[in-house]
């Protein structure tokens, strides 16, 4: 076994706890050297439920946009939730590949609930959304061309600079494609990812959605993702229509997806992975019970390699497991 | 980070944003010729590729629809008060058109009601005849989305009572708003929320049954001047009733007026006499601070 050590954000960090006989395991530099496990989207019909039965749970991730405000209720939830729980930052209006520039104020908003949260990353879309400072507030694609990987990459290393905070992109799904792309989807997020040095946040429904839509193989996208990068893993339902599918977020996760999570759990180890469901809303134990089906892949990647993961410290980020003081 | 000139990506950007941002027809479709001429068609088959089921035009289609009902669902969970006033097609109407003339320029949804009641204003034709009403209650609805999440500053210290004189400007919590309104709109508002967050919600019966009480509800609403302000107390957000003293006192405060001179402006024309004047002004400020409407006041704003 290798033997390293490591001081991140001034903690040490036994790296061999991530490497066992050399093979990488998903806690990596994307991710804040975390094994967060599976974790749920944090929505207002649960907070009840959360803070009163404070049920188990891996870690909450949260629409950074929901408390990106000075005061009231979203931050006095936030705020008893991360007394008990982790949560990870999730964004859908960063923008990355708005041709415009960013909003200055937004980031300022931002990098104050990040000091808020610690979250140990953030992820925002690979998309567009906004262009002469009006917003759709949609997630819009992106024309897959070299100067829209130059634009997007720049807008990432802005943020991950501004915000001192690891930041990976997700992919969208989309139901449009332009005339002008000069790649496949999966190229220009491995593009961008490397020219911006970044993480990946990979959903495998949206990457499932886009291939009905745009008639390609859906292994062909996971398996290109440089797994070394990929941060966090996110898995959801969607809707059938006549002709298209929309990702909807309203449904259990379908069949084909979770054949497509395995595959990428295969490939990037056992990574933290979210459920989201923003529309429909059941219970949190359903919401719960869907998310935890992930469990099995997890667990069966970690045995295939070795893998223990310290069940009591489940929550606690690596960089504290290890154990070292600072 | 500058804007790229000349960039193939920024002319794609705005082509599609032009399109996914215009008004869709009344039957909720794309229109084939935008408000500037535009073709959809021959704009949708400059950028978007067809694939083996949908055109182009309906590719952007889906953006288009997916924007405004988006837009619109927001818009009606932060305004259910001004819908129930306008009913149903005349509320769209309006969010069609208000949206179309101010389109959102923050990076969150909570902001996109931010210019409705300036927009009303210049635009009185989409609230008539029940223009003063329907103003009123935009009025409302928004202090309380700012009532909701604005900033809630520490509490004014004993100590700092010291240090406060007549010249003193006095700065009120960031949540605080207050209005003078010509209905009493807050009664209203609150049935409206009452019914709309009952556990029957789902059912079309009940949703009917509100509907007709809201329409009863609101014609039946008589005018009556009132002082409002909407506030926040552990996390809920209130609608307390004022006297006009208390009104103008708290908005010259607001304004940034120091305390005598609000105190004047407060009781300029006020029938209160004398003896009841000083009464008022004690109790005024006793039930404020108890409310926590006084934060800690810095020393160069206490001049």
């Amino acid at each position: 076994m290798l033997a390293l050590s490591y001081f991140f954000d001034d903690r040490f960090i036994d790296l061999d706890y991530f490497f066992e006989w050399g093979t990488p395991v998903p806690a990596n530099r994307f991710n804040g050297y975390t094994d967060y496990g599976v974790g749920i989207g944090l929505r207002i019909p649960h907070y009840e439920h959360i803070l009163t039965r404070k049920p188990v749970v891996d870690w909450f991730e949260i629409i950074s946009e929901n408390y990106m405000v000075d005061g009231g209720r979203p931050l006095e939830v936030l705020d008893r939730i991360l007394d008990q729980y982790n949560v990870v930052q999730h964004g859908v209006s960063m923008y990355f590949g708005s041709a415009s520039d960013p909003d200055p104020e937004h980031l300022k908003r931002l990098k104050h609930l990040v000091k808020r949260t610690n979250t140990p990353w953030l992820s925002d879309h690979l998309c567009w959304g906004s262009v002469d400072g009006r917003y759709t507030h949609d997630l819009l694609p992106m024309p897959y061309t070299w100067e829209a990987v130059e634009v997007t990459a720049e807008r990432v290393k802005h943020a991950r600079d501004f915000l001192e905070v690891p930041v990976v992109v997700e992919n969208v799904s989309s139901y449009a494609e332009f005339h002008a792309s000069e790649m496949t989807e999966w190229e220009f997020l491995n593009e961008v990812v490397e020219k911006a040095d970044c993480g990946i946040l990979l959903d495998v429904n949206n990457i499932y959605v886009s291939s009905k839509n745009h008639n390609f193989d859906p292994f062909t996208y996971v398996n290109a993702v440089p797994a070394e990068r990929v941060a966090q893993i996110h898995i959801a339902g969607h809707s059938k229509f006549e002709k298209y599918i929309l990702d909807t977020h309203d449904h259990p996760v379908l069949e084909p997806v979770w054949q497509l999570y395995a595959r990428a759990i295969e490939r990037c180890g056992p990574t933290a992975t979210l459920l989201e469901w923003d529309d429909n809303i059941p219970t949190f134990d359903e919401v719960h019970a869907e998310a935890l089906k992930a469990e099995k892949f997890l667990a069966a990647e970690r045995k295939k390699r070795g893998l223990d993961r310290p069940k009591e410290d489940t929550a606690k980020p690596l960089s504290e497991m290890a154990g070292a003081g600072r | 980070m500058n804007e790229r000139r000349g960039s193939e990506l920024l002319d794609i950007q705005r082509k599609m944003a032009a399109a996914v941002m215009h008004p869709l027809t009344s039957g909720d479709n794309m229109t084939r010729r935008r408000r500037d001429g535009a073709v959809n068609r021959d704009e949708a088959d400059a950028i978007i590729k067809p694939n083996d089921r949908l055109t182009s035009f309906e590719r952007l289609e889906i953006y288009n629809r997916m924007y405004w009902f988006r837009l619109y669902s927001c818009f009606e969970e932060d305004f259910p008060g001004l819908k129930a006033i306008l009913g149903s097609a005349k509320f769209e109407k309006l969010m069609r058109e208000y949206l179309t003339e101010r389109p959102s320029k923050s990076f969150t949804l909570r902001n996109l009601g931010s210019r409705l009641v300036e927009w009303l204003e210049k635009h009185p034709e989409f609230v008539e005849p029940r223009r003063e009403l329907a103003m009123d209650m935009a009025r409302l609805e928004w202090a309380h989305i700012e009532a909701f999440d604005s900033g809630a500053e520490e509490l004014l210290d004993p100590d700092d009572l010291m240090e406060i004189d007549d010249d003193s400007r006095l700065r009120l919590q960031p949540y605080l708003r207050v209005l003078e309104l010509r209905y009493p709109v807050d009664d209203l508002l609150i049935e409206i929320q009452s019914e709309n967050g009952s556990s029957d919600s789902a059912s079309n019966n009940a949703s009917a049954e509100r509907k007709t009480k809201h329409v009863r509800r609101v014609a039946m609403l008589e005018p009556e001047e009132i002082y409002l302000a909407v506030h926040r107390q552990e996390n809920s957000v209130y609608y307390k009733r004022l006297e006009r003293e208390d009104f103008r006192l708290l908005r010259a405060l607001l304004n940034g007026d120091t305390i005598s001179k609000a105190i004047d402006t407060a009781l300029d024309g006020s029938a209160l006499t004398e003896e009841e004047r000083g009464v008022f002004l004690q109790q005024a400020f006793a039930s404020w601070v108890r409310l926590g409407w006084f934060p800690r006041q810095t020393s160069n704003e206490q001049q």
